[in-house]
């Protein structure tokens, strides 16, 4: 059975379903997985998972040549049992998790010379958040990262990305066996930033993984998350929220692979959008196996628009292969923040500015809880108290 | 003392078939501690003179004058006519979803006063103000309006009227759609504002029951985008009991 719809909400047309793309035949699971570039043919703009994408921002990372940039990385003192490391190309290949999943992703695992390595030791429990900082300096840059949590280990990473470069990365995320990892992606690029990103994640048995995704900055960022359980008893938790002001392009694709029992899976993505030119995608496809009995699913994506012209898609997707699960469900919403809306918080006295922090801070406010980095929160609001701003800026010399 | 006055008021709004002229020269005097009702069929353009008093960007003002304490009201934003002391109370008040009603009453008050309230006293004005209008304390922690029934949404308005305290308080059929008990809280709670803050209200009604628990001190008849006929009580018990007829038939 595959349940999909398909939302998409402009400032006229504030919600509508069914929109005539063809709903993807084809399992998800059928998707091919390489790291030999040449696996995946440059993208059309036709393929199902390229159909939103901004491809001229991206065709640079879709070329298979080298890139010599590089990011800097700014690593704190790591606490005992963490380490970071380089690691040479082969080995890059057979600590990650599973091969890339596109093109971009497959040029930059190819192109990245190795990859650098974020490994937590078994049974070492981190209590202070682990965060790095990468910023990029204008350049073309490759990247391939690992991340591994050892059996029965306990971390939280915060990897925050800043400054401008046309960056495509392959990250791998392996769990092992009870492992609990509370990762956070902060895409906080300046304008001009160009980002493809994949993200794969391995959950071992009875393992826990928080991934949150918050993509603020950039011109395009194209971030996709894959989670696949490899034994059961697992849970994952999917978070995102972004912002996207006029002439940016945030894109977040998941798939959460249920290929054995018992696990859990959470995926809860909101986005605000404002300016006549914003534009967000969303695609969330869950693929629960016919193996996945008494899996518990649910997937959640809302958006907010802000402003006239902004267009926001969101495409859910639940492929379920077997009758015995615990549940699986999925909620698709674009809202407007709109007139009347205003017009009643205004009669309360309430400024436009104010009615606008007011209803974003309040559509935000439970997710960014969710992200459980009280430093991580505060600075989320804050950031999003500037992007408002923005806004306000941005409507007041339209209105001039 | 405030008085608004309405000098000659003409409004109209965009439809697709073009400009409609709504209200069509109204004139009417409101002092604070005078009730005034309004009374008047369907579409004669009530809703429209209390939204053009609080400033909705669709209806146009094309002629005549708003003034509250002699301010120019037509010249205030709509924020600003709720600082200078106006409030209305909506017919459909709106759902703003992700804004809790504790947030939002805050939010206004702050707004309203240019400062934020004293904590305690806030809080425990507005869970006074919750109790006597029979709204339990759980609502505070929900979404504004969301899921609220007609009459919840109804108390929640005057809920915000008690705590904001304006000087001229336009109540566009608060009592529409209330059960007898509703009915009840919501007018004691009217009556409770006016007795504590010595109010003027602009009281838009289609039924004389509300008039039984709010004494008005005059009566409005509303036809066609103007006050058709004013009086005492005595002229909602006539309407009551004859209609409109008489008016629309002359009008
Ligand atoms: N935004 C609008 N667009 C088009 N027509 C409108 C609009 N607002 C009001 N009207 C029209 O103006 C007239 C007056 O409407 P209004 O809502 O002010 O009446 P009312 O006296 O409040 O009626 P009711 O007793 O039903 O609440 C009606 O004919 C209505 O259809
Ligand atoms: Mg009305």
């Amino acid at each position: 059975m595959t349940v999909t719809d398909h939302s998409r909400a402009t400032a006229d047309a504030a919600h509508t379903h069914g929109l005539g793309t063809p709903t993807p035949d084809a399992s998800r699971a059928d998707r091919p997985t390489s790291f030999d570039v040449d696996a995946f043919a440059v993208p059309t703009g036709r393929e199902e998972e390229w159909r939103f994408s901004p491809l001229k921002d991206i065709k640079p990372m879709l070329a298979d040549q080298a890139a010599d940039g590089h990011l800097e990385w700014d690593v704190p003192a790591l606490p005992a049992g963490v380490t970071l490391t380089e690691v040479s190309p082969a080995d890059a290949r057979e600590r990650s998790v599973r091969a890339p999943g596109d093109r971009a992703s497959a040029v930059a695992a190819a192109h990245a010379s190795g990859a650098m390595a974020l490994t937590i030791a078994p049974n070492t429990v981190v209590d202070e958040p682990i965060q790095i900082t990468v910023t990029g300096r204008g350049e073309d840059v490759r990247g391939h990262l690992l991340v591994e949590a050892g059996a029965s280990s306990e971390a939280t990473v915060i990897i925050e990305r800043r400054g401008t470069a046309t960056y495509s990365e392959f990250v791998s995320v392996d769990l092992a066996d009870n492992a609990g990892l509370n990762l956070v992606l902060l895409q906080l690029w300046d304008e001009d930033a160009v980002h493809a990103g994949e993200v794969v994640a391995r959950l071992g048995r009875d393992s826990r993984l928080r991934g949150s995704v918050v993509t603020l900055g950039g011109k395009a960022v194209r971030l996709n998350t894959s989670a696949a359980f490899a034994g059961e008893g697992a849970s994952v938790d999917l978070f995102g929220l972004y912002f996207a002001d006029s002439g940016q392009h945030q894109e977040h694709q998941l798939f959460v692979d249920h290929a054995v029992p018992r696990c859990t899976s959470r995926v809860t993505y909101k986005g605000a959008l404002a300016g006549a030119t914003a534009r967000t995608v969303w695609i969330g496809d869950v693929l629960i196996r016919k193996e996945a009995e008494e899996t518990d699913t649910y997937e959640l994506n809302r958006n907010l628009v802000l402003t006239d012209g902004a267009r926001a898609d969101s495409v859910p997707n639940l492929e379920i292969e077997t009758g015995e699960i615990a549940g699986a469900g999925h909620a698709s919403a674009t809202g407007r923040f709109d007139d009347e809306q205003m017009f009643y918080l205004r009669s309360r006295g309430i400024s436009e500015e104010e009615a606008r922090k007011l209803v974003v801070r309040g559509f935000f406010a439970d997710l960014i809880q969710e992200i459980g980095v009280p430093t991580v929160e505060e600075s989320l609001m804050k950031a999003i108290d500037l992007e408002l701003e923005h806004v306000n800026e941005e409507l007041a010399e339209e209105h001039a | 003392m405030s008085t608004l006055e309405i000098k000659n008021l003409h409004a109209s709004v965009e439809t697709p078939e073009g400009t409609k002229q709504i209200l069509k020269g109204v004139d009417l005097t409101i002092n604070s501690g005078e009730t005034h009702a309004i009374m008047g069929p369907n579409g004669s353009g009530k809703s429209t003179l209390a939204y053009s008093l609080a400033g909705h960007p669709k209806y146009e003002i094309t002629e005549g004058s708003v003034t509250l304490d002699g301010e120019d009201v037509l010249a205030m934003s709509v924020d600003e006519r709720a600082k200078a002391g106006m409030f209305l109370a909506m017919q459909y008040p709106v759902e703003v979803p992700g804004v809790s009603v504790s947030n939002f009453l805050r939010t206004a008050k702050t707004a309203i006063d240019g400062e934020a309230p004293k904590l305690r006293t806030w809080v425990k004005d507005v869970k006074k103000s919750m109790d006597d209008l029979r709204m339990d304390s759980s609502f505070a922690e929900r979404n504004v309006n969301e899921g609220f029934s007609g009459g919840e949404k109804k108390r929640h308005e005057i809920l915000q009227m008690e705590l904001l305290a304006p000087k001229i308080a336009v109540l566009d059929e608060t009592d529409s759609g209330l059960d007898v008990d509703a009915l009840r809280i919501v007018s004691e709670g009217v009556n409770r504002v006016k007795d504590n803050t010595g109010l003027g209200i602009m009281l838009i009604t289609h039924y004389t029951r509300i008039l039984k628990y709010i004494q008005p001190d005059f009566v409005h008849v509303f036809v066609n985008g103007q006050i058709a006929e004013q009086g005492g009580r005595e002229l909602a018990d006539r309407l009551e009991a004859e209609g409109y007829d008489r008016f629309l038939a002359s009008a």
